[in-house]
């Protein structure tokens, strides 16, 4: 792969890809979009089998310069490798999601779904600051469209309200970046990640960013638009809102906030932990009591977020990576699910629980995978779920048992909301005749679900496959912030004033 | 030892082919692979387990699949078979393997049989992921397995809701457990470093005194630890205060009571205690928390045992508080004789299951003893079966010489506890007695209300139905039909226009049998009930002597902490407490008699007495009632409060909500602005841009 510029062809593909979709009829348009989607993932796998784990912390860099220090600057570690593996994983079964329910402005749809493709797949790539933020700016763009125009009936508030929120963010986010380029004079993003910002400069910097990553998480309490958002998308919007949009909030933490401004990043830790433990628990309980099933699914997308945020700011290993899985296997599940409500939606045309119910019955595969990535979202280990789920809670419990104790309560709390879910839609009798009446999924739902099943396994059983590529660069990252690291609470010591209980000792362990 | 894959993944096979092929290749063809697979495991443990007891085999860990490595955190897929794994090994799937069979009867008419044999498969396999753990994170894989089973399992009829709910409850409550769990093994890293249980064991010793910070206090290192971990053997075993999903798990198929709610699974948590015992005996006040809970629990669960209608119930509690009974045994450091039990009380709780199951099944899916009585005529295999069961549990047996299995484990604790010499031994000793003077009385109750009096089958709607159906639509030889939600519902639409039906049968018959007439279970069935009576016959008789005898720390070898001090303590308690639990099981027996059989008016003028204490204990001491105020109910006011108040009624309002209103209230051309806020975001991205390439010029110009 030597030279060879696979990644800027990987933003070349959807790009010719999207620009066809708009000059062709609805049924080529869609099978433009698949195919388009089809290669990116291609070369996808080949990027992962040329990637050399262990090598190099960038490869495949390209870069050349466009103006006055402006570079077309791209390149990837471990950490960016797995997140664009996710999304030209789900880029495919979106556009499969939208293949019968979408029928206004078909070429139009595609073409946002492909735009988008392009620019996450920029965000993870770009090493070039400003390059970033246009392709981090320039996604939600189309999102807005695929919201305001293909969305449910109150689009137009859920668009402005997402508009709303990224704003603030963004304009702040710009601002601290302008400053950043000028103190450190380079807008290359690997330098920039081991230049030592003066400790005062990074908390004015840290909470720029702050403020547009939590929108972006979402973080409590800026967490309002993704619930509206989520349920006015298009279920190929939702799929790829919570599969690979919200993880552009984690890459920002990952890339930016803690390598960049480690002091500042532990100043704000506590701020970090309680925004991510009132989450935990208030969001959780918000899913309880919601009656449409795609706002409880962006309820309990905000209670793992805050499960990401607390292992990236746990400064050790086992936090970083265990958020990094979270938000690999949150964007196979949450996906997975949001085209399970799809799937039934489309049938019967809504998203309220109670007007469903007994589904085992007429849709038994339908029901066992949605048990599967139920149990997969309640992190039954086993599942890509509990890797990540359990490597952040032992991340932060090395930092603080309170929030660590606080935050493992989401495994009850999740499983309260998720269960509760399952058995009204799933479970129970079959009280409408309509809904009883749905068929079992055909095979493009098959194809949609079944390899997102066999991932969701895969990482639950041998997540090595994915801790691998990323090992050396979150080595790389907790070096970095070594030195900022917080004290944990645990402080294990040898207590002098105790006498030895020693009545048991001489007849224990006959090893 | 490689046949130790084939035990433990054949059944995991089994379940995803019988799972996936369901309605593909049938009944039968799922039943035997289910069944098959799980014979073939049984016959391949029962060598490993003869090879530990005749002292040939060794300790082995197979390793199968790399699974996480994290930083200086790594753990692995892989097999551990050592004595105490070999006896789960023969428990689990003998237990398993006649239970599938079983369920060739007891579910012959259910429309959804593969789906049954694969969950009952699936469990089976996370069972044994769990007792074969060599590290804290694969057996908390078998736990959260088992879990789920037993969650599919309760929900199989997935259409009543009271089934439903049921599930729900159980995998909620458990995850309480769970949440100690977890919090332990984070615990055990941070302080070890690793959670290999192996090393953890290893370091144990050397960490006892220490103290650690934990949620702003300072405490005993291993008193934390343990006592996280003990939180969920708490809820997997339905411990005091975790317990209130055990009765309502009922609602599952007997099959599966039998074999996840008595024999197998809710005995995870004393089985985790004695696999990390020499991390429990690091700290004394961790044992005192085991034994105090398990002496509360085996007091409490019986008494609401002596009470309860449903056959079920009865037995369920009744589980409850032998599992009390290992775990005092566990706290007083006779991890022996708590294995014992373990061992032992899987046979009798399982015929005693099984057996209910044959009842329930002959009695058209009544379940309340007063619609039973008289019925060691009619099934008279079921009757022996379930006496011999009732003999086990109970502990019959004369100090010294011979008894029933119940007998040598049951006794052995109470004079464990005794002899411990521990704070607490006195206390769980006194709990077992009265427990014991309780089991005796329900387990007896139990016999005769099903097995002796008169038959009082006219009063049971089920009985009824069956009747009436019979009568009705062509005779049914085998009317029981009722396995499938579908079918109850039906039959509570019968309900509403049977009564005439009722009465016509009370006319013609004044026996009380309703002119129904119960039937034997098919071969299928009663074969795992012999099979089961003959382990509790024998089991305690022939193995008793490896498990808590002295010298024979050597079965063992090190899989659990064996003190010779306390098996010599054992044996020189005083003769009184040796010969205490036959004393009161012979009060216990007597009492059963005399209120159910010789005086049938006794219990009615008791609870007439004391209305109160009645009421306290048949509502199981109000615990469902105090969660439900405590837990339940405010979590959903919460969320709604949360949601309506501050996500809506502050966030928003003060959020995007209020930014439209500044909007709208500043602007005319609000409409406007809001269709056209795309293009001024696009705008404002491109502004900044500009700006900021500008500034970076100028930057560079600078330096």
């Amino acid at each position: 792969m030597n030279g060879f510029p696979i990644l800027s062809l990987m933003l070349l593909v959807p790009l010719v890809g999207a620009v066809a979709c708009l000059l062709v009829e609805a049924k080529a348009a869609r099978s433009i979009a698949l195919i388009a989607t089809l290669i990116d993932f291609a070369l996808g796998v080949l990027l992962w089998a040329n990637y050399d784990v262990g090598g190099a912390q960038w490869q495949f860099q390209e870069k050349v310069e466009l103006f006055a220090g402006f570079n077309w600057a791209l390149g990837i570690d471990g950490i960016a490798l797995m997140l664009i593996m996710l999304t030209v994983f789900l880029m495919p079964v979106c556009i499969g999601a939208g293949w019968n329910s979408i029928e206004k402005r078909v070429g139009e749809y595609n073409a946002a779904f492909l735009l988008v493709e392009v620019l996450i797949i920029g965000v993870f790539t770009a090493q070039d600051l400003y390059l970033f933020y246009i392709f981090f700016e320039a996604g939600l763009i189309p999102m807005y469209l695929i919201i305001g125009i293909w969305g449910g009936a109150d689009r137009i508030y859920a668009s402005y309200k997402f508009f709303l929120y990224t704003l603030l963010g963004s304009v702040l986010m710009l601002i601290a970046m302008l400053w950043m380029v000028n103190e450190a004079g380079t807008t290359d993003i690997p330098t920039l990640m081991a230049y030592d910002f003066a400790p005062q400069a990074q908390t004015w910097l840290w909470l720029a960013f702050f403020a547009s990553f939590a929108v972006k998480m979402p973080m409590w309490p800026v967490h309002t638009w993704l619930p509206a958002a989520h349920v006015q998308a298009p279920t190929a919007g939702s799929v790829i809102l919570a599969g690979v949009l919200l993880k552009m909030g984690g890459y920002g933490f990952i890339r930016f906030a803690l390598p960049m401004f480690p002091e500042a990043s532990a100043q704000f830790a506590w701020l970090v932990y309680w925004l991510s433990m009132v989450a935990v628990v208030v969001t959780s309980l918000i899913a309880l009591v919601q009656h449409d099933m795609k706002k409880l699914i962006a309820y309990s997308s905000v209670a793992h977020m805050a499960i990401v945020t607390i292992g990236l700011f746990s400064f050790n290993v086992q936090g970083l990576e265990g958020a990094m899985v979270v938000m690999l296997s949150h964007g196979l599940v949450s996906g997975a699910l949001f085209l399970g409500v799809g799937v039934i939606y489309d049938r019967l045309h809504t998203r309220e629980i109670d007007r469903y119910g007994g589904l085992a019955v007429n849709m038994p595969y339908y029901a066992l995978f949605m048990m599967l990535f139920t149990m997969a979202s309640v992190g039954l280990p086993g599942t890509s779920g509990f890797v990540g789920e359990f490597l952040s809670l032992a991340g932060i419990y090395q930092v603080s048992s309170w929030v660590a104790l606080v935050a493992t309560t989401g495994i009850i709390l999740g499983a309260a909301y998720m269960l509760y879910l399952y058995r009204r839609v799933i479970f129970g009798e079959q009280k409408n005749a309509d809904a009883a009446a749905m068929k079992d999924i055909d095979l493009r739902e098959w194809l949609m679900m079944a390899p997102i099943a066999a991932a969701v396994l895969w990482m639950g059983v041998y997540p090595e496959s994915f801790l691998a590529p990323m090992r050396q660069d979150i080595a790389a990252l907790d070096a970095r912030i070594a030195r900022a690291k917080p004290a944990g609470d645990a402080k294990v010591a040898v207590a002098k004033a105790q006498p030895k209980t020693d009545e048991s000792a001489h007849e224990g362990a006959h090893h | 030892m490689h046949s130790i894959l084939f035990i433990v993944f054949l059944p995991l096979l089994a379940a995803i082919v019988g799972g996936l092929g369901n309605r593909m290749l049938g009944n039968t063809v799922v039943k035997s692979i289910t069944t098959g697979a799980l014979f073939v495991s049984c016959a391949l443990s029962w060598p490993i387990f003869l090879g530990f007891l005749s002292g040939t085999a060794e300790a082995s860990v197979t390793p199968v699949l790399h699974w996480v490595q994290s930083g200086t955190m790594s753990f692995d897929w892989a097999l551990r078979v050592d004595t105490l794994t070999a006896v789960m090994l023969v428990v689990i799937t003998s237990v398993s393997a006649l239970v599938h069979l079983y369920s060739w009867g007891y579910m012959e008419e259910d429309p959804d049989q593969p789906r049954f044999f694969a969950y009952l498969s699936l469990f089976t396999f996370a069972m044994l992921m769990l007792v074969t753990a060599d590290n804290l994170v694969q057996m908390f894989f078998g736990w959260e397995g088992v879990g789920l089973a037993s969650y599919l399992l309760i929900g199989f009829w997935f259409k009543k809701p009271s089934a439903g709910a049921a599930a729900i409850k159980a995998f909620v409550v458990n995850r309480v457990g769970d949440l100690g769990f977890m919090m332990g093994i984070f615990g055990v890293y941070l302080v070890f470093g690793t959670i290999s249980i192996p090393a953890i064991l290893d370091a144990a010793p050397g960490m006892a005194g220490t103290t650690i910070g934990f949620l702003g206090h300072r405490f005993d290192t291993m008193t934390v630890l343990c006592i996280l971990l003990f939180i969920g053997a708490m809820g997997k075993s339905a411990q005091l205060g975790l317990h209130t999903w055990l009765p309502d798990a009922m609602e599952g198929p007997t099959p599966v009571s039998a074999l996840i709610h008595a024999a197998t699974m809710v005995t995870a948590g004393v089985f985790m205690v004695c696999r990390l015992s020499p991390l429990f005996e690091t700290s004394p006040t961790a044992l005192s928390v085991v034994t105090f809970v398990g002496a509360a629990t085996c007091f409490f669960a019986a008494t609401v045992g002596t009470t309860q209608w449903d056959i079920k119930r009865v037995i369920a509690y009744s589980t409850c508080s032998q599992l009390g009974y290992m775990f005092f045994a566990a706290g007083s450091g006779a991890y022996g004789a708590a294995m014992f039990h373990l061992f032992t009380h899987a046979f009798f709780k399982a015929l005693l299951f099984l057996g209910a199951g044959s009842v329930i099944h002959a009695m058209h899916h009544e379940q309340d003893m007063r619609f039973y009585g008289g019925l060691r005529k009619h099934i008279p295999i079921t009757f022996w079966a379930m006496t011999l069961g009732t003999l086990a549990i109970t502990g019959v047996g004369i100090a010294g010489t011979l008894g029933f299995a119940g007998f040598y484990s049951k006794d052995a604790i109470l004079e464990a506890a005794f002899g411990s010499g521990k704070e607490l031994g006195t206390f769980a000793f006194w709990m077992g007695i009265s427990a014991a003077l309780m089991t005796s009385f329900y387990s007896w109750r139990l016999a005769f209300l099903t097995f002796f009096g008169k038959p009082r089958w006219a009063g049971s709607e089920h009985i009824q139905h069956a009747v009436h159906d019979a009568h009705g639509h062509g005779h049914d030889d085998h009317p029981s039909d009722e396995h499938s939600g579908e079918a109850t519902e039906q039959a509570h639409a019968h309900d509403a226009h049977g009564h005439d039906a009722h009465a016509h049968v009370h006319a013609d018959h004044g026996d009380g049998t309703a002119g129904y007439h119960p039937h034997e279970s098919p071969l299928a069935m009663l074969i795992p009930l012999i099979v089961l009576s003959l382990g509790a016959v024998f089991a305690g008789f022939l193995f008793h002597h490896s498990f808590i005898s002295e010298g024979d720390g050597e079965f063992w070898k090190g899989s659990l902490v064996f003190s010779e001090h306390l098996i010599h303590a054992m044996h020189e308690v005083p003769t009184w407490v040796k010969w205490a639990p036959f004393t009161v099981m012979t009060i216990g027996l007597l009492t059963a008699w005399y209120a159910y059989l010789k005086n049938p008016s006794f219990p009615a003028t008791f609870v007439g007495q004391f209305g109160a204490l009645h009421k306290f204990v048949y509502n199981k001491w109000f615990f469902d009632e105090l969660y439900n105020f405590l837990f339940v109910r405010p979590a959903f006011w919460l969320g709604k409060v949360f949601w309506k108040q501050v996500d809506i009624g502050i966030v928003d309002r003060l959020g995007p909500d209020g930014a439209a209103w500044v909007v709208a209230k500043s602007s005319t051309y609000a409409q406007k602005v809001q269709s056209g806020y795309l293009y001024s975001y696009a705008l404002v991205m491109l502004l900044g841009l500009v700006g900021a390439i500008s500034w970076a010029i100028a930057g560079f110009g600078a330096h």
